[in-house]
Protein backbone atom coordinates (compact mmCIF):
# COMPACT_ATOMS: atom_id res chain seq x y z
CA UNK A 1 0.00 0.00 0.00
CA UNK A 2 1.82 3.66 -0.89
CA UNK A 3 1.59 6.27 1.53
CA UNK A 4 -1.09 8.95 0.67
CA UNK A 5 -2.24 12.14 2.27
CA UNK A 6 -5.05 13.97 2.75
CA UNK A 7 -5.74 16.98 0.86
CA UNK A 8 -3.78 19.68 2.66
CA UNK A 9 -3.37 23.14 2.21
CA UNK A 10 -0.65 24.83 2.39
CA UNK A 11 0.64 28.73 1.61
CA UNK A 12 4.19 29.35 1.02
CA UNK A 13 4.44 29.87 -3.08
CA UNK A 14 2.21 33.23 -2.30
CA UNK A 15 3.57 34.19 1.37
CA UNK A 16 4.99 37.27 1.33
CA UNK A 17 8.97 37.39 2.15
CA UNK A 18 11.50 39.86 2.79
CA UNK A 19 13.65 39.38 -0.66
CA UNK A 20 16.25 41.29 0.90
CA UNK A 21 16.88 39.83 4.29
CA UNK A 22 16.90 35.86 2.24
CA UNK A 23 19.29 37.17 -0.31
CA UNK A 24 21.79 38.62 2.08
CA UNK A 25 21.66 35.09 4.55
CA UNK A 26 22.51 33.10 0.95
CA UNK A 27 24.86 35.58 -0.14
CA UNK A 28 26.87 33.81 2.81
CA UNK A 29 26.62 30.37 1.53
CA UNK A 30 28.82 29.20 -0.65
CA UNK A 31 27.49 27.70 -3.95
CA UNK A 32 27.85 24.24 -2.34
CA UNK A 33 26.41 24.99 0.55
CA UNK A 34 23.28 26.11 -1.58
CA UNK A 35 23.45 22.98 -3.86
CA UNK A 36 23.52 20.92 -0.64
CA UNK A 37 20.66 22.38 0.69
CA UNK A 38 18.68 21.76 -2.45
CA UNK A 39 19.53 18.13 -2.77
CA UNK A 40 18.93 17.09 0.95
CA UNK A 41 15.04 18.73 -0.14
CA UNK A 42 14.26 16.32 -2.62
CA UNK A 43 12.94 19.26 -4.74
CA UNK A 44 11.78 17.95 -8.25
CA UNK A 45 10.89 20.00 -11.12
CA UNK A 46 7.63 21.59 -10.90
CA UNK A 47 6.90 21.85 -14.68
CA UNK A 48 6.30 18.54 -15.45
CA UNK A 49 9.40 16.11 -16.33
CA UNK A 50 10.32 16.32 -12.47
CA UNK A 51 14.42 16.67 -12.52
CA UNK A 52 15.80 16.79 -9.00
CA UNK A 53 16.82 20.19 -9.15
CA UNK A 54 19.47 20.03 -6.59
CA UNK A 55 21.18 17.45 -8.79
CA UNK A 56 20.80 19.98 -12.31
CA UNK A 57 22.79 23.03 -10.36
CA UNK A 58 25.45 20.62 -9.16
CA UNK A 59 25.62 19.65 -13.09
CA UNK A 60 25.76 22.16 -13.75
CA UNK A 61 28.17 24.20 -11.22
CA UNK A 62 30.80 21.46 -12.05
CA UNK A 63 31.42 22.76 -15.72
CA UNK A 64 34.58 24.53 -15.92
CA UNK A 65 32.99 27.26 -18.54
CA UNK A 66 33.29 31.06 -17.52
CA UNK A 67 29.91 31.97 -18.95
CA UNK A 68 26.34 30.38 -17.82
CA UNK A 69 22.64 30.83 -17.71
CA UNK A 70 19.96 30.64 -15.62
CA UNK A 71 16.74 30.33 -17.76
CA UNK A 72 13.36 30.68 -16.21
CA UNK A 73 10.65 28.72 -18.09
CA UNK A 74 7.88 30.48 -18.28
CA UNK A 75 6.25 29.34 -21.49
CA UNK A 76 3.34 27.53 -19.16
CA UNK A 77 1.10 25.67 -22.32
CA UNK A 78 0.09 22.45 -21.08
CA UNK A 79 -3.41 22.64 -21.65
CA UNK A 80 -5.18 23.09 -17.89
CA UNK A 81 -2.10 24.86 -16.51
CA UNK A 82 -1.62 28.76 -15.12
CA UNK A 83 -0.13 28.76 -11.99
CA UNK A 84 2.94 30.45 -13.50
CA UNK A 85 0.73 33.68 -15.06
CA UNK A 86 -0.06 33.71 -10.90
CA UNK A 87 2.91 33.26 -9.55
CA UNK A 88 4.30 36.24 -11.78
CA UNK A 89 1.67 38.44 -11.40
CA UNK A 90 1.94 37.86 -7.51
CA UNK A 91 5.16 37.06 -6.50
CA UNK A 92 7.60 37.72 -9.41
CA UNK A 93 10.38 38.72 -6.90
CA UNK A 94 10.33 35.34 -5.64
CA UNK A 95 10.90 34.30 -8.84
CA UNK A 96 13.51 36.91 -9.32
CA UNK A 97 15.14 35.86 -5.55
CA UNK A 98 15.53 31.72 -7.33
CA UNK A 99 17.06 32.37 -10.24
CA UNK A 100 19.48 34.92 -8.39
CA UNK A 101 20.11 31.98 -6.09
CA UNK A 102 20.85 29.65 -8.66
CA UNK A 103 23.17 31.90 -10.24
CA UNK A 104 25.05 32.03 -7.36
CA UNK A 105 25.39 28.44 -7.02
CA UNK A 106 26.21 27.35 -10.50
CA UNK A 107 28.21 30.43 -11.01
CA UNK A 108 26.15 32.03 -13.53
CA UNK A 109 25.62 36.22 -14.00
CA UNK A 110 22.85 35.99 -16.30
CA UNK A 111 19.32 35.14 -16.19
CA UNK A 112 17.01 35.24 -18.72
CA UNK A 113 13.07 34.79 -18.19
CA UNK A 114 11.09 33.03 -21.37
CA UNK A 115 7.71 34.04 -21.58
CA UNK A 116 5.40 32.90 -22.98
CA UNK A 117 3.17 35.64 -25.49
CA UNK A 118 0.23 34.72 -23.97
CA UNK A 119 1.28 36.50 -21.11
CA UNK A 120 2.73 39.28 -22.44
CA UNK A 121 0.38 41.72 -21.08
CA UNK A 122 2.30 41.13 -18.01
CA UNK A 123 5.68 42.63 -19.01
CA UNK A 124 5.68 46.36 -17.86
CA UNK A 125 4.26 45.06 -14.55
CA UNK A 126 7.00 42.72 -14.57
CA UNK A 127 9.76 44.99 -15.70
CA UNK A 128 9.17 47.45 -13.29
CA UNK A 129 9.48 45.15 -10.50
CA UNK A 130 12.52 43.49 -12.14
CA UNK A 131 13.98 47.18 -12.02
CA UNK A 132 13.65 47.48 -8.26
CA UNK A 133 14.95 44.14 -7.69
CA UNK A 134 17.89 44.72 -9.46
CA UNK A 135 19.12 47.52 -7.13
CA UNK A 136 17.99 45.58 -4.23
CA UNK A 137 20.10 42.64 -5.29
CA UNK A 138 23.51 45.19 -6.34
CA UNK A 139 23.57 46.85 -2.89
CA UNK A 140 23.36 43.07 -1.03
CA UNK A 141 26.31 42.56 -3.36
CA UNK A 142 25.08 39.89 -5.83
CA UNK A 143 26.54 40.12 -9.71
CA UNK A 144 23.62 38.92 -11.68
CA UNK A 145 21.43 40.69 -13.93
CA UNK A 146 17.89 38.92 -15.16
CA UNK A 147 15.99 39.82 -18.66
CA UNK A 148 13.04 38.37 -20.83
CA UNK A 149 12.49 37.01 -23.90
CA UNK A 150 9.16 36.64 -25.46
CA UNK A 151 7.64 33.66 -26.83
CA UNK A 152 5.22 34.03 -29.72
CA UNK A 153 3.21 31.11 -29.55
CA UNK A 154 4.66 27.47 -29.64
CA UNK A 155 3.82 25.07 -27.14
CA UNK A 156 6.47 23.24 -28.21
CA UNK A 157 8.78 26.13 -26.98
CA UNK A 158 8.39 24.67 -22.74
CA UNK A 159 10.69 22.17 -23.93
CA UNK A 160 14.26 23.14 -22.97
CA UNK A 161 16.26 22.60 -25.87
CA UNK A 162 13.21 24.32 -28.21
CA UNK A 163 13.30 27.24 -25.37
CA UNK A 164 17.17 27.55 -26.25
CA UNK A 165 16.58 27.68 -29.70
CA UNK A 166 13.92 30.21 -29.98
CA UNK A 167 16.34 32.55 -27.87
CA UNK A 168 18.80 32.07 -30.49
CA UNK A 169 16.12 33.21 -33.15
CA UNK A 170 15.70 29.85 -34.58
CA UNK A 171 12.67 27.61 -35.04
CA UNK A 172 11.47 26.19 -31.73
CA UNK A 173 12.73 22.40 -32.89
CA UNK A 174 13.91 20.78 -29.75
CA UNK A 175 17.54 19.65 -29.79
CA UNK A 176 19.17 15.84 -29.68
CA UNK A 177 20.32 15.33 -26.09
CA UNK A 178 22.66 14.64 -24.42
CA UNK A 179 24.55 17.09 -24.57
CA UNK A 180 22.02 18.23 -21.58
CA UNK A 181 21.50 21.82 -20.76
CA UNK A 182 23.60 21.54 -17.54
CA UNK A 183 26.46 20.98 -20.19
CA UNK A 184 25.86 22.76 -23.30
CA UNK A 185 22.34 24.86 -23.32
CA UNK A 186 21.62 28.34 -24.30
CA UNK A 187 24.42 29.38 -26.52
CA UNK A 188 25.91 26.33 -26.31
CA UNK A 189 26.89 27.09 -22.54
CA UNK A 190 26.14 25.64 -19.36
CA UNK A 191 22.86 26.06 -18.57
CA UNK A 192 20.46 25.69 -15.56
CA UNK A 193 16.43 26.01 -16.62
CA UNK A 194 13.93 25.62 -14.28
CA UNK A 195 10.16 26.43 -14.13
CA UNK A 196 9.02 29.38 -12.99
CA UNK A 197 7.38 27.33 -9.52
CA UNK A 198 10.52 25.16 -9.22
CA UNK A 199 12.52 28.59 -8.92
CA UNK A 200 10.41 29.91 -6.01
CA UNK A 201 10.32 26.26 -4.31
CA UNK A 202 14.07 26.90 -3.89
CA UNK A 203 13.11 29.98 -2.47
CA UNK A 204 11.38 28.31 0.41
CA UNK A 205 13.83 25.67 0.78
CA UNK A 206 16.58 28.04 1.75
CA UNK A 207 13.96 30.58 4.03
CA UNK A 208 12.87 27.50 5.78
CA UNK A 209 15.56 25.09 5.69
CA UNK A 210 15.11 21.25 3.67
CA UNK A 211 14.38 19.72 6.72
CA UNK A 212 11.24 21.53 7.61
CA UNK A 213 10.42 21.39 3.72
CA UNK A 214 10.89 17.47 3.31
CA UNK A 215 8.26 17.29 6.32
CA UNK A 216 5.26 18.33 3.55
CA UNK A 217 4.66 15.81 0.68
CA UNK A 218 6.19 11.60 0.65
CA UNK A 219 9.20 10.47 0.68
CA UNK A 220 9.61 10.60 -3.26
CA UNK A 221 7.39 13.79 -3.79
CA UNK A 222 8.94 16.22 -0.98
CA UNK A 223 6.93 19.73 -0.39
CA UNK A 224 3.90 21.06 -1.97
CA UNK A 225 2.75 22.30 -5.32
CA UNK A 226 0.67 24.53 -7.11
CA UNK A 227 -2.53 22.97 -8.27
CA UNK A 228 -4.43 24.70 -11.38
CA UNK A 229 -8.01 23.15 -10.70
CA UNK A 230 -10.34 23.47 -13.66
CA UNK A 231 -13.37 21.48 -16.11
CA UNK A 232 -16.62 20.52 -14.05
CA UNK A 233 -15.46 21.64 -10.75
CA UNK A 234 -17.37 24.24 -8.68
CA UNK A 235 -14.35 25.95 -7.58
CA UNK A 236 -11.77 26.50 -10.52
CA UNK A 237 -8.48 27.84 -9.40
CA UNK A 238 -5.19 28.06 -8.07
CA UNK A 239 -4.51 25.68 -5.06
CA UNK A 240 -1.22 25.22 -3.34
CA UNK A 241 -1.29 21.28 -2.06
CA UNK A 242 0.74 19.26 -0.74
CA UNK A 243 2.27 16.36 -2.51
CA UNK A 244 0.69 12.42 -2.36
CA UNK A 245 -2.65 12.83 -1.83
CA UNK A 246 -4.78 10.08 -3.48
CA UNK A 247 -6.84 11.38 -6.60
CA UNK A 248 -9.73 10.38 -4.40
CA UNK A 249 -9.44 12.86 -1.86
CA UNK A 250 -8.85 15.43 -4.36
CA UNK A 251 -11.93 14.58 -6.16
CA UNK A 252 -13.52 14.65 -3.02
CA UNK A 253 -12.61 18.11 -2.21
CA UNK A 254 -12.37 19.64 -5.75
CA UNK A 255 -15.00 17.70 -8.22
CA UNK A 256 -18.55 18.22 -8.61
CA UNK A 257 -20.07 14.90 -7.50
CA UNK A 258 -20.34 13.30 -11.02
CA UNK A 259 -16.54 13.02 -11.56
CA UNK A 260 -16.09 10.27 -13.90
CA UNK A 261 -12.29 10.96 -15.28
CA UNK A 262 -9.46 13.50 -14.04
CA UNK A 263 -6.86 14.71 -16.65
CA UNK A 264 -3.57 14.47 -14.35
CA UNK A 265 -0.67 16.73 -15.99
CA UNK A 266 -2.67 18.49 -18.89
CA UNK A 267 -2.63 16.98 -22.12
CA UNK A 268 0.31 15.05 -22.23
CA UNK A 269 -0.22 13.74 -18.93
CA UNK A 270 -3.20 10.85 -17.90
CA UNK A 271 -6.63 10.20 -18.60
CA UNK A 272 -7.38 8.51 -14.46
CA UNK A 273 -10.49 6.67 -14.95
CA UNK A 274 -13.45 7.00 -11.29
CA UNK A 275 -12.39 3.22 -10.63
CA UNK A 276 -8.79 3.88 -10.33
CA UNK A 277 -9.17 7.41 -8.42
CA UNK A 278 -8.43 5.24 -4.61
CA UNK A 279 -5.35 3.95 -5.99
CA UNK A 280 -3.63 6.84 -7.98
CA UNK A 281 -1.14 9.04 -6.05
CA UNK A 282 -0.25 12.38 -7.35
CA UNK A 283 3.13 12.71 -6.68
CA UNK A 284 6.46 11.68 -8.35
CA UNK A 285 5.64 7.75 -7.23
CA UNK A 286 2.16 7.74 -9.09
CA UNK A 287 0.61 10.12 -11.88
CA UNK A 288 3.46 13.44 -11.69
CA UNK A 289 1.61 16.16 -13.02
CA UNK A 290 2.92 20.05 -13.42
CA UNK A 291 -0.03 20.92 -11.60
CA UNK A 292 -2.59 20.73 -14.32
CA UNK A 293 -5.82 18.71 -13.28
CA UNK A 294 -8.93 19.16 -15.34
CA UNK A 295 -12.29 17.50 -14.18
CA UNK A 296 -14.18 15.76 -16.31
CA UNK A 297 -17.98 15.08 -15.42
CA UNK A 298 -20.40 12.05 -16.84
CA UNK A 299 -22.14 14.64 -19.23
CA UNK A 300 -18.31 15.26 -21.20
CA UNK A 301 -17.54 13.10 -24.36
CA UNK A 302 -14.46 11.36 -23.88
CA UNK A 303 -14.30 11.28 -27.53
CA UNK A 304 -14.49 14.50 -27.50
CA UNK A 305 -11.91 15.02 -25.38
CA UNK A 306 -9.46 12.72 -26.91
CA UNK A 307 -9.98 14.54 -29.95
CA UNK A 308 -9.05 18.15 -28.50
CA UNK A 309 -6.13 16.79 -27.31
CA UNK A 310 -5.21 15.27 -30.87
CA UNK A 311 -5.83 18.28 -32.81
CA UNK A 312 -4.08 20.71 -30.41
CA UNK A 313 -0.74 18.15 -30.53
CA UNK A 314 -1.10 17.91 -34.58
CA UNK A 315 -1.02 21.76 -34.45
CA UNK A 316 1.52 22.19 -31.90
CA UNK A 317 4.10 19.15 -32.88
CA UNK A 318 7.15 21.13 -34.42
CA UNK A 319 7.20 18.49 -37.31
CA UNK A 320 10.78 18.15 -37.08
CA UNK A 321 10.93 14.17 -36.42
CA UNK A 322 8.78 11.84 -37.95
CA UNK A 323 7.23 9.37 -35.32
CA UNK A 324 5.54 12.90 -34.01
CA UNK A 325 4.46 14.86 -37.09
CA UNK A 326 2.84 11.74 -38.58
CA UNK A 327 1.81 9.81 -35.49
CA UNK A 328 -0.17 12.69 -34.26
CA UNK A 329 -1.98 13.40 -37.74
CA UNK A 330 -2.81 9.14 -37.93
CA UNK A 331 -4.16 9.06 -34.22
CA UNK A 332 -6.34 12.14 -35.18
CA UNK A 333 -7.30 10.51 -38.49
CA UNK A 334 -7.54 7.05 -36.98
CA UNK A 335 -10.12 8.03 -34.33
CA UNK A 336 -11.98 10.53 -36.19
CA UNK A 337 -12.71 6.98 -38.39
CA UNK A 338 -13.45 4.58 -35.80
CA UNK A 339 -16.22 7.21 -34.88
CA UNK A 340 -17.38 7.32 -38.47
CA UNK A 341 -17.51 3.40 -38.80
CA UNK A 342 -15.16 3.96 -41.12
CA UNK A 343 -12.54 1.39 -39.37
CA UNK A 344 -13.44 -1.15 -37.58
CA UNK A 345 -12.71 -1.41 -33.66
CA UNK A 346 -9.79 -2.88 -33.62
CA UNK A 347 -7.82 -0.51 -35.73
CA UNK A 348 -8.21 0.89 -31.77
CA UNK A 349 -5.34 -1.79 -30.99
CA UNK A 350 -2.97 -0.65 -33.86
CA UNK A 351 -3.52 2.85 -32.92
CA UNK A 352 -2.48 2.38 -29.66
CA UNK A 353 0.63 0.12 -30.95
CA UNK A 354 1.16 3.50 -32.96
CA UNK A 355 1.39 5.75 -29.80
CA UNK A 356 3.71 3.11 -27.93
CA UNK A 357 5.64 3.39 -31.02
CA UNK A 358 5.73 7.47 -30.37
CA UNK A 359 6.80 6.87 -26.78
CA UNK A 360 9.87 5.29 -28.26
CA UNK A 361 10.68 6.85 -31.95
CA UNK A 362 10.08 10.42 -30.99
CA UNK A 363 13.07 12.84 -30.47
CA UNK A 364 11.60 15.08 -27.58
CA UNK A 365 8.60 15.08 -24.32
CA UNK A 366 5.97 16.04 -26.91
CA UNK A 367 5.86 13.23 -29.47
CA UNK A 368 6.89 10.99 -26.53
CA UNK A 369 3.86 11.80 -24.31
CA UNK A 370 1.16 12.20 -26.84
CA UNK A 371 0.43 8.49 -25.91
CA UNK A 372 -0.41 8.89 -22.25
CA UNK A 373 -3.61 10.89 -22.99
CA UNK A 374 -4.31 8.33 -25.86
CA UNK A 375 -3.96 5.53 -24.41
CA UNK A 376 -5.38 5.80 -21.08
CA UNK A 377 -8.40 7.31 -22.50
CA UNK A 378 -8.69 4.28 -25.45
CA UNK A 379 -7.94 2.22 -22.37
CA UNK A 380 -11.02 3.43 -19.66
CA UNK A 381 -13.63 4.83 -22.13
CA UNK A 382 -13.18 2.01 -25.19
CA UNK A 383 -16.73 2.42 -26.24
CA UNK A 384 -17.16 6.27 -25.80
CA UNK A 385 -14.31 6.34 -28.84
CA UNK A 386 -16.35 3.03 -30.87
CA UNK A 387 -20.07 4.89 -30.18
CA UNK B 1 0.02 46.09 -47.19
CA UNK B 2 2.25 48.79 -44.90
CA UNK B 3 5.38 50.61 -45.37
CA UNK B 4 7.73 49.90 -42.28
CA UNK B 5 9.76 53.41 -42.63
CA UNK B 6 12.20 53.48 -40.11
CA UNK B 7 10.84 50.59 -37.96
CA UNK B 8 13.22 47.89 -38.58
CA UNK B 9 16.32 50.17 -38.79
CA UNK B 10 14.60 51.33 -35.16
CA UNK B 11 13.92 47.95 -33.76
CA UNK B 12 17.94 46.81 -35.04
CA UNK B 13 19.10 49.61 -33.05
CA UNK B 14 17.35 48.52 -29.91
CA UNK B 15 17.58 44.96 -30.11
CA UNK B 16 21.28 44.69 -32.07
CA UNK B 17 22.08 42.36 -35.24
CA UNK B 18 22.62 39.07 -33.65
CA UNK B 19 20.71 35.64 -34.44
CA UNK B 20 19.21 36.40 -31.46
CA UNK B 21 18.06 39.38 -31.82
CA UNK B 22 15.20 38.28 -34.49
CA UNK B 23 12.76 37.27 -32.62
CA UNK B 24 12.70 40.48 -30.57
CA UNK B 25 12.43 42.21 -33.71
CA UNK B 26 9.64 40.11 -35.72
CA UNK B 27 7.78 40.65 -32.70
CA UNK B 28 8.48 44.39 -32.73
CA UNK B 29 7.03 44.34 -36.42
CA UNK B 30 4.25 42.30 -35.41
CA UNK B 31 3.30 44.62 -32.47
CA UNK B 32 3.20 47.75 -34.52
CA UNK B 33 1.41 45.96 -37.97
CA UNK B 34 0.09 43.12 -36.46
CA UNK B 35 1.66 40.78 -39.44
CA UNK B 36 5.02 40.62 -41.67
CA UNK B 37 5.12 41.43 -44.85
CA UNK B 38 7.45 39.56 -47.13
CA UNK B 39 9.18 43.02 -47.80
CA UNK B 40 9.48 43.90 -43.96
CA UNK B 41 11.27 40.05 -43.78
CA UNK B 42 13.11 40.93 -46.50
CA UNK B 43 14.62 44.15 -44.80
CA UNK B 44 15.27 41.91 -41.80
CA UNK B 45 17.23 39.45 -43.39
CA UNK B 46 19.25 42.41 -45.01
CA UNK B 47 19.56 44.12 -41.46
CA UNK B 48 21.04 40.81 -39.59
CA UNK B 49 23.18 39.35 -42.91
CA UNK B 50 21.00 36.23 -42.79
CA UNK B 51 19.04 34.57 -45.50
CA UNK B 52 15.44 35.63 -46.09
CA UNK B 53 14.45 31.77 -45.78
CA UNK B 54 15.51 31.97 -42.37
CA UNK B 55 13.60 34.99 -41.07
CA UNK B 56 10.56 33.47 -43.14
CA UNK B 57 11.07 30.16 -41.58
CA UNK B 58 11.35 31.43 -38.29
CA UNK B 59 8.48 33.44 -38.49
CA UNK B 60 6.43 30.92 -39.78
CA UNK B 61 6.87 28.81 -36.97
CA UNK B 62 5.24 30.83 -34.26
CA UNK B 63 1.42 31.11 -34.69
CA UNK B 64 1.70 34.51 -33.43
CA UNK B 65 4.18 35.84 -35.84
CA UNK B 66 1.64 35.86 -38.66
CA UNK B 67 2.97 36.16 -42.31
CA UNK B 68 -0.80 37.12 -43.40
CA UNK B 69 -2.69 40.26 -43.52
CA UNK B 70 -4.57 40.46 -40.76
CA UNK B 71 -6.60 43.38 -38.89
CA UNK B 72 -5.61 45.65 -36.42
CA UNK B 73 -7.00 44.12 -33.37
CA UNK B 74 -6.53 40.28 -33.37
CA UNK B 75 -9.22 38.32 -31.79
CA UNK B 76 -7.75 34.79 -30.88
CA UNK B 77 -10.81 32.57 -29.35
CA UNK B 78 -9.31 29.67 -27.12
CA UNK B 79 -10.23 26.38 -28.40
CA UNK B 80 -8.78 23.93 -26.11
CA UNK B 81 -10.10 21.61 -24.42
CA UNK B 82 -11.41 23.65 -20.65
CA UNK B 83 -12.39 26.52 -23.04
CA UNK B 84 -14.12 23.85 -25.21
CA UNK B 85 -15.98 22.59 -22.63
CA UNK B 86 -17.75 25.79 -21.35
CA UNK B 87 -18.80 26.92 -24.20
CA UNK B 88 -16.25 27.99 -26.63
CA UNK B 89 -18.59 27.14 -29.78
CA UNK B 90 -21.42 30.03 -28.91
CA UNK B 91 -18.42 32.53 -28.65
CA UNK B 92 -16.96 31.48 -31.73
CA UNK B 93 -20.70 31.94 -33.16
CA UNK B 94 -21.61 35.28 -31.02
CA UNK B 95 -18.02 37.01 -32.88
CA UNK B 96 -18.94 35.65 -36.50
CA UNK B 97 -22.41 37.16 -35.87
CA UNK B 98 -21.31 40.21 -34.88
CA UNK B 99 -17.65 40.98 -36.63
CA UNK B 100 -19.82 39.76 -40.04
CA UNK B 101 -17.09 37.04 -41.03
CA UNK B 102 -15.63 33.57 -40.16
CA UNK B 103 -12.45 32.20 -38.43
CA UNK B 104 -9.59 33.09 -40.02
CA UNK B 105 -10.92 36.26 -42.37
CA UNK B 106 -10.84 39.95 -41.67
CA UNK B 107 -13.23 42.27 -41.46
CA UNK B 108 -13.57 44.40 -44.92
CA UNK B 109 -12.64 47.95 -42.51
CA UNK B 110 -9.39 46.13 -41.44
CA UNK B 111 -10.33 46.39 -37.83
CA UNK B 112 -10.71 43.18 -36.68
CA UNK B 113 -9.29 39.15 -37.55
CA UNK B 114 -11.35 36.26 -35.77
CA UNK B 115 -8.65 33.22 -35.24
CA UNK B 116 -8.48 30.34 -32.69
CA UNK B 117 -5.21 29.83 -30.86
CA UNK B 118 -4.67 26.73 -28.05
CA UNK B 119 -4.62 26.95 -24.42
CA UNK B 120 -3.56 30.20 -23.18
CA UNK B 121 -4.06 29.74 -19.45
CA UNK B 122 -7.15 30.76 -18.33
CA UNK B 123 -8.47 27.57 -18.13
CA UNK B 124 -10.32 28.29 -14.36
CA UNK B 125 -12.63 31.37 -16.42
CA UNK B 126 -12.91 29.98 -19.26
CA UNK B 127 -14.24 30.90 -22.08
CA UNK B 128 -11.18 33.33 -22.76
CA UNK B 129 -9.94 35.02 -26.02
CA UNK B 130 -7.51 37.69 -26.43
CA UNK B 131 -7.30 40.74 -28.29
CA UNK B 132 -3.90 41.79 -29.51
CA UNK B 133 -1.85 41.28 -26.15
CA UNK B 134 -5.30 41.61 -23.72
CA UNK B 135 -6.85 38.82 -22.33
CA UNK B 136 -10.92 38.35 -21.95
CA UNK B 137 -12.22 36.03 -19.44
CA UNK B 138 -15.51 34.35 -18.15
CA UNK B 139 -17.02 34.98 -21.88
CA UNK B 140 -20.62 35.91 -22.50
CA UNK B 141 -22.79 37.33 -25.33
CA UNK B 142 -22.90 40.65 -23.40
CA UNK B 143 -19.63 41.27 -22.85
CA UNK B 144 -18.00 40.22 -25.97
CA UNK B 145 -20.87 42.59 -27.69
CA UNK B 146 -20.12 45.04 -25.47
CA UNK B 147 -16.23 44.78 -26.10
CA UNK B 148 -16.66 44.87 -29.61
CA UNK B 149 -18.11 47.71 -29.46
CA UNK B 150 -15.63 49.19 -27.21
CA UNK B 151 -12.96 48.52 -29.74
CA UNK B 152 -15.27 49.78 -32.53
CA UNK B 153 -15.62 53.30 -30.38
CA UNK B 154 -11.92 53.79 -29.99
CA UNK B 155 -10.85 52.76 -33.58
Amino acid sequence: MMETKKVSKVDLIFEHIDPRELLTKVHGMTGSDIIEEIIESGLKGRGGAGFPTGMKWKFCAEEKEKTKYIVCNADEGEPGTFKDREILDRVAYKVYAGMTIAGRAVGAKKGIIYLRGEYKFLLPQLRMELDGFHKMIDEVGYDFEIDFRLGSGAYICGEESALFESIEGKRGEPRNKPPYPTSSGLFGKPTVVNNVETLVNSVIILKYGSERYKKMGTRFSTGAKVFSVSGDTLIPGIYELELGMSLLEFVKEFGDGDTKAVQVGGAAGFCVPRKLFASTVIGFEGVPTGGSMMLFNSSRSMYHILHNYLEFFTEESCGQCTPCRVGCQQLLKGVESVKKGESKSTYLNELVKLADTMKIASKCGLGQSVGNAFNSIVENFREEIIY
Amino acid sequence: MYQTDNLVKDLVEIHGRRRDSLMPILQGIVEKHNYLTDDAMVEVAKELDISAAEVYGTASFYSFLDTEPRGKYVIRVCKTITCAMKGKYEIIEVLEDVLKIKVGETTSNGLFTLLETNCMGWCHKAPAMLINDIPYTELTREKIVKIIRDYNHNK
